[in-house]
């Protein structure tokens, strides 16, 4: 009986972490620029890949594997919005303008080239 | 109808899903007007594999794929932080340039 529960809870995480990837991807491909785009990556790709983790942590009745799980979900999560971080620092020092609709105020890019 | 039943129902819906979001993040990766956009794309691209692979490894009940998702993740890592350095050395070597030839201009002009 707790078995199947645990069965049905998997797969509603499974269809519901399908569900965030097809966002990120919908996102990467209809947002206006490189920094509206970075936010689709990291935060809803980021969601995705990881509550699949979470599926196979509960689908699986070990320790080891709901640690290793544990352990993947943690590592995804700190690393996927650090590389989205630095891509975006890169390209902007590296001199990628925003779009025209982005108003940036807090940015001084004019500073960076003296 | 069962649990195991509902878990491989839901693993051929999210697998659909999945495979939709790798061909629209190819369609960026072809289409992305400059190289950051392609990177970025890249990323997605490796978390949607990491997807994958959970998936099977529910489907198949073979949790050993776990270790390889989790190692997938740390090649998506190094790869995405080496091109973000390989941009930022390339745009400031570029932007470098341009502030030298303008810096010669204002010379020539006095």
């Amino acid at each position: 009986m707790i078995v199947q529960v645990f069965q049905y809870l998997a797969g509603g995480l499974m269809i519901v972490g399908g569900l965030f990837s097809l966002l990120a991807a919908v996102g990467i491909l209809r947002l206006p620029d490189l920094y509206t785009r970075m936010h689709a990556v990291s935060k809803a790709g980021t969601m995705g890949a990881g509550l699949m983790f979470v599926a196979i942590a509960v689908v699986s009745f070990e320790v080891s594997v709901i640690l290793r799980a544990f352990a993947g979900f943690v590592f995804l999560f700190l690393t996927m919005p650090v590389s989205a971080h630095l891509l975006a620092r890169a390209s902007l020092l590296a001199g990628y303008k925003p779009s025209s609709a982005t108003d940036i105020t807090d940015l001084d890019i004019k500073e960076l080239e003296e | 109808m069962s649990g195991s039943e509902f878990l491989s129902i839901a693993s051929i819906i999210s697998l659909g899903l999945l495979t939709f979001a790798f061909l629209l993040t190819i369609i960026r990766i072809v289409r992305g007007p400059t190289l950051p956009d392609r990177v970025l794309a890249l990323d997605l691209l490796v978390a949607i594999g990491i997807a994958y692979i959970a998936v099977g490894a529910i489907t198949t009940g073979y949790f050993l794929y776990l270790d390889i998702a989790i190692s997938l993740g740390l090649v998506g890592f190094l790869a995405t932080v080496a091109f973000a350095r390989f941009i930022l050395h390339r745009g400031m070597k570029n932007r470098q340039i341009e502030i030298d030839e303008k810096k010669k201009e204002k010379e020539a002009a006095r």
